[in-house]
């Protein structure tokens, strides 16, 4: 099948669906690539490049919307400037599509689609499970978003991040606000941390505290007991509680920090107001929030979407393309996420592609199937999670308690006492030749326990082969009988050397070939 | 030759003993040890047999040849992962000699004893045999159980404690009753009798106790193996048997205990048998779904990867994969990958089943490292490969307080980055725990038979 990478039409979209590498290895999966003459310029990428890996280049929109069977773009379908029509109406009868859709908020759009008995999967739709992350674009596009908020921050930012000590003076460093730890929120983490900032970061969800920590952030705790976590790792709505409490949290923070970068989304839904105008103000003059909301109305209440705007002396960035901002990286990724899809698709590597419906990541990223719209998907299948287990651990305390009625002083003493008494009856009532014996095997006990505690754990099968054939000794106690008035014990003893040698020669043996085979 | 240097020669055995098993200490002097205890065995040997009590050679020479031919045999032909049952059957000859030699002690007129140290001597008579048997029965049945020809699940009788118990108790009466009769010359029924019960009590024992716990009974055995010959030393007055049964008793003795520790379970619970019988409280249930993974795609993984662990369990001693998995080794580390084996003390069917398994595949003995050396560093871990585990990786061990093995120390593999379990299929281990580490976010399953699977995953490496 012919598959179509148009130019996007969007406008200030840099990306382009398919690079030069990504093309190739398609190729190789049996599909022939069309490309639109310069699609890859906004992302750096000349026409030449998609030549030599075997890519045609195919002059306008139109002729190429004809030719493919598959169109893969960035941005969902929309009114084209040049032409004067709408993407829509170049996409053939039965046609495929594959870009991002985000049909809860294009109803129009998904039925416009369906009319054109079309396939769409949309790339934002792609179940959030394991086994789909290589084609998560969402969490590819999230990740340079949040990294590039940080460099955008920087631009306009008076000061360095890191703190400096210098001949002309000392520098502190600047104090970073992550609200919302993400894939964005983690991503902006790391960069801002790995410029030198102090980073703190926010998230109703508390498992989330560990990923923030282990970027060597700070997890601002909220001392309220609720639990942030929706379906598929997103977070949810938050009681109004909740709210009040983190907005008092917020409130602080904005007085101490100098950069706020707000990622708080919750699907479906209108971003959470996070950053009133009260808080804009009492940040120091300087200060930079940078709003990865802003397509959903903002974090903060200032926002202006697509806009930079200074408002009480702090600069708010609201731009809403800042994949696009780094364009080649996010192609690349992005293009990289639809080579995965097309692996899904095509498991056979012909060329052909399948949407099997009853694979789970290709029925939650089909939207339209052959002009039936099929979203929104059944819900996903749970993602594992141990069941809640509250109660549990009161249940073994209680059981502890419980077995440690006998204080523990005394529990330790018991056994040297039992031990003693044992000792001294014996004495009591044993003879002399008795006590040397014993004397010489509790002596033994004492260099067998020295002796065998530096055993490395490595040697315990040879020791215990070893030991085995020590234990043969007993032949002794049968050589010594051999001789003994009586056939009988003549016969038992033989029998008894048999098989204590057995172990002797057999023990020895195997300990030496297993000595043998450990080597450095 | 004279007492005194018979005497002397079990001094210099002694020590060449003590010596042996000190040698263990480190794998350099591991194989100068069990030289010292062949020499010292031999001069054990060869000093009694010139001592003046022993006059005909003919059946000593023979027995002696025989059974070495046997040993010898059986030692060189004996497959690595086939050594917990050589071990236990060892064990259980062990058990066998010292009846053997009790009775022949018993049977023997020749020694004029009276009064309490003729007392003493049939209680030693007694012990020795009762140890003995125990020992023989337990050590048969603990073989049957590792070389499957019994069901390795827990035989669990009603009231089993009450039958121990009463066993027991049966056995004192005995006691009783041989120490009396023996006064008259007599005593050979309560002996039997004895004997029958102990070897029964030695079966119990053992059917009782569960797969998983083999390791603590295989060391156990060992340390009875060691008391019988002390008994028997007691027995016969002589040192050389008392020493050398403590030091064997007191090895076994401080392996059941490391065994016990490494599980968090207490010896007694562990030989009254029967696992996870003591918890209270339903079990966390393990719901969610693991993700499957291909040969091809945990070699990429493999690639991508820079520090790796492998974890092997008694699945890799079942498939024989060991040394497949020594070659996808060998290939990393020449890549320049960092490859670790981590070992769960209990990993296996007996104490160090694993290290010997490696060692015969030739792995270097210095990337083997204990629980205890890695078990803090599984954040830098990359990927880690679980071959053929199950208990000792379960997370619920740490976090479900009703898991049948909860408290028990585990390899805590799935803070690393990335985990690939192989298995046969998604059945529970030994144990009979489910574990959730199957079902995490960061754990792929690789099915399969592990020998065949590692074969696969080693191909793609290649190619």
């Amino acid at each position: 099948m012919k598959i179509g990478i148009p130019k996007e039409i969007h406008p200030g979209e840099k990306r382009v669906a398919t690079t030069p590498e990504a093309a190739e290895q398609i190729i190789k999966l049996g599909f022939s690539v069309l490309v639109e003459s310069g699609a890859g310029l906004g992302a750096n990428i000349s026409d030449e490049a998609y030549k030599e890996v075997g890519v045609e280049i195919v002059n306008n929109a139109k002729n190429l919307w004809k030719k493919a069977d598959i169109v893969m773009k960035v941005r969902a379908p929309e009114r084209h400037p040049e032409l004067a029509l709408d993407e829509i109406d170049l996409l053939s009868k039965g046609g495929h599509l594959i870009s991002f859709i985000w049909p809860a908020q294009n109803d129009e759009l998904m039925q416009k689609l369906a009319a054109k008995d079309a396939t769409v999967l949309a790339m934002d739709s792609v179940p959030r499970m394991s086994r789909a992350q290589k084609l998560d674009a969402l969490s590819s596009m999230a990740n340079i978003a949040g990294y590039r908020a940080v460099i955008e921050a920087a631009q306009h930012f008076g000061r360095f991040f890191t703190g400096q000590i210098t001949a002309a003076g000392k520098v502190p460093p600047a104090k970073v606000l992550v609200i919302g730890a993400g894939v964005a929120g983690l991503a902006a983490i790391g960069t801002a941390k790995s410029m030198g900032a102090i980073v703190r970061a926010f998230d109703t969800r508390p498992e989330v505290k560990e990923q923030i920590e282990s970027m060597d952030a700070e997890f601002l705790m909220l001392d309220f007991k609720e639990e942030g976590s929706g379906t598929g790792g997103y977070a949810k709505t938050m009681s109004k509680e909740f709210i009040e409490a983190e907005m008092a949290l917020f409130a602080r923070q904005a007085m101490e920090v100098d950069i706020i970068i707000t990622t708080a989304l919750i699907p479906g839904k209108p971003a959470p107001k996070l950053i009133t105008k009260g808080m804009v103000e009492s940040m120091k003059p300087g200060s930079i929030i940078v709003d990865l909301a802003a397509e959903q109305g903002g974090n903060c209440a200032l926002t202006e979407k697509d806009q930079v705007v200074v408002k009480h002396g702090v600069t708010i960035i609201g731009y809403t393309n800042l994949p696009s901002r780094l364009a080649n990286q996010s192609s690349q990724l992005y293009s990289t996420n639809l080579r995965h899809l097309l692996t899904e698709l095509c498991p056979e590597k012909n060329g052909v592609i399948n949407v099997n419906m009853d694979d789970e990541v290709l029925r939650g990223a089909t939207v339209i199937k052959e002009g039936k719209i099929t979203w929104p998907p059944p819900p996903p299948k749970l993602s594992a999670s141990p069941a809640p287990q509250t109660e549990a651990p009161a249940y073994a305390s209680v059981k502890k308690q419980k077995k440690s009625i006998i204080p523990e002083s005394i529990k330790q003493l018991l056994p040297l006492v039992i031990g003693g008494l044992a000792l001294f009856g014996i004495g009591s009532v044993a003879p002399a030749s008795f006590m040397s014996h014993f004397t010489v095997f509790v002596l033994a006990c004492f260099i067998g326990y020295q002796v065998i505690w530096n055993v490395s754990a490595s040697l315990h099968t040879p020791l215990m082969s070893v030991t085995n054939a020590i234990s043969g000794i007993i032949v002794i106690g049968a050589v010594v009988q051999i001789s003994a008035p009586g056939f009988v014990i003549s016969v038992l003893a033989g029998l008894a050397i048999l098989i204590a040698s057995i172990n002797i020669a057999g023990g020895f043996l195997v300990t030496r070939r297993m000595l043998e085979m450990f080597r450095k | 030759m004279s007492q005194s240097l018979v005497t002397m020669s079990y001094i210099v055995a002694t020590i060449l003993f003590i010596f042996s098993l000190s040698g263990l200490s480190n794998q350099e002097t591991a194989r100068r040890g069990n030289y010292y205890g062949m020499l010292g065995m031999a001069i054990a040997i060869i000093a009694t047999a010139l001592s003046a009590s022993v006059t005909s050679y003919a059946i000593l020479v023979i027995a002696l040849l025989i059974g070495g031919t046997i040993g010898a045999k059986a030692a060189l032909k004996v497959e690595m992962t086939q050594m917990p049952e050589l071990v236990a059957i060892m064990h259980s000859l062990v058990g066998m000699a010292a009846v053997l030699v009790g009775y022949a002690n018993f049977m023997d007129s020749s020694l004029s004893l009276s009064g309490v140290e003729k007392n003493i001597h049939e209680v030693e008579i007694y012990i020795g045999i009762l140890i003995g048997a125990v020992t023989f029965s337990g050590s048969v049945i603990a073989f049957g159980k590792l070389s499957e020809r019994i069901s390795g699940k827990p035989m669990l009788l009603p009231g089993r404690h009450w039958l121990n118990l009463g066993l027991l108790i049966a056995a004192v009466i005995m006691g009783r009753l041989f120490l009396q009769q023996a006064e008259t010359g007599g005593g050979t029924f309560p002996l039997l009798l004895m004997t029958i019960i102990a070897l029964a009590f030695g079966v119990h024992m053992v059917m009782a106790i569960g797969g998983a716990d083999m390791p603590v009974v295989v060391s156990m055995l060992n340390s009875y193996s060691g008391w019988a010959a002390a008994a028997t030393g007691f027995m016969l007055s002589n040192d050389l048997l008392i020493v050398t049964g403590a030091l064997v008793g007191s090895s076994g003795a401080i392996l059941s205990y490391i065994m016990c520790r490494a599980m968090n379970r207490n010896f007694i619970s562990v030989i009254a048998g029967g696992f996870g019988t003591g918890s209270g409280g339903p079990e966390a249930i393990i719901e969610g779904e693991v993700t499957p993974i291909n040969a091809e795609d945990t070699a990429q993984l493999l690639l991508d990867a820079k520090n790796i662990m492998i974890i092997p369990g008694y699945g890799m001693a079942v498939a024989q994969a060991q040394h497949t998995v020594n070659e996808i080794t060998k290939l990393l580390r020449d890549k320049g990958k960092k490859v670790g084996f981590g070992i769960h003390p209990v990993a296996g069917r007996m104490p160090g089943h694993m290290n010997v398994l490696l060692a015969e595949a030739k792995v270097p003995y210095d990337i083997v490292y204990e629980m205890d050396e890695i078990n803090e560093d599984w954040g830098h871990v990359d990927v880690s490969i679980v071959i053929g585990a199950n208990d000792i990786v379960n997370p619920s061990a740490l976090d479900d307080p009703n898991s049948p093995i909860a408290g028990m120390p585990v390899l805590e593999c799935w803070k690393g980055e990335t985990t690939v379990v192989l298995k046969r299929s998604m059945a529970s281990g030994y144990a009979g725990v489910g574990n959730p580490l199957f079902v995490l976010e960061n754990t792929r399953m690789l099915f399969g038979d592990a020998n065949a699977t590692m074969q696969a995953v080693l191909k793609a490496l290649k190619g």
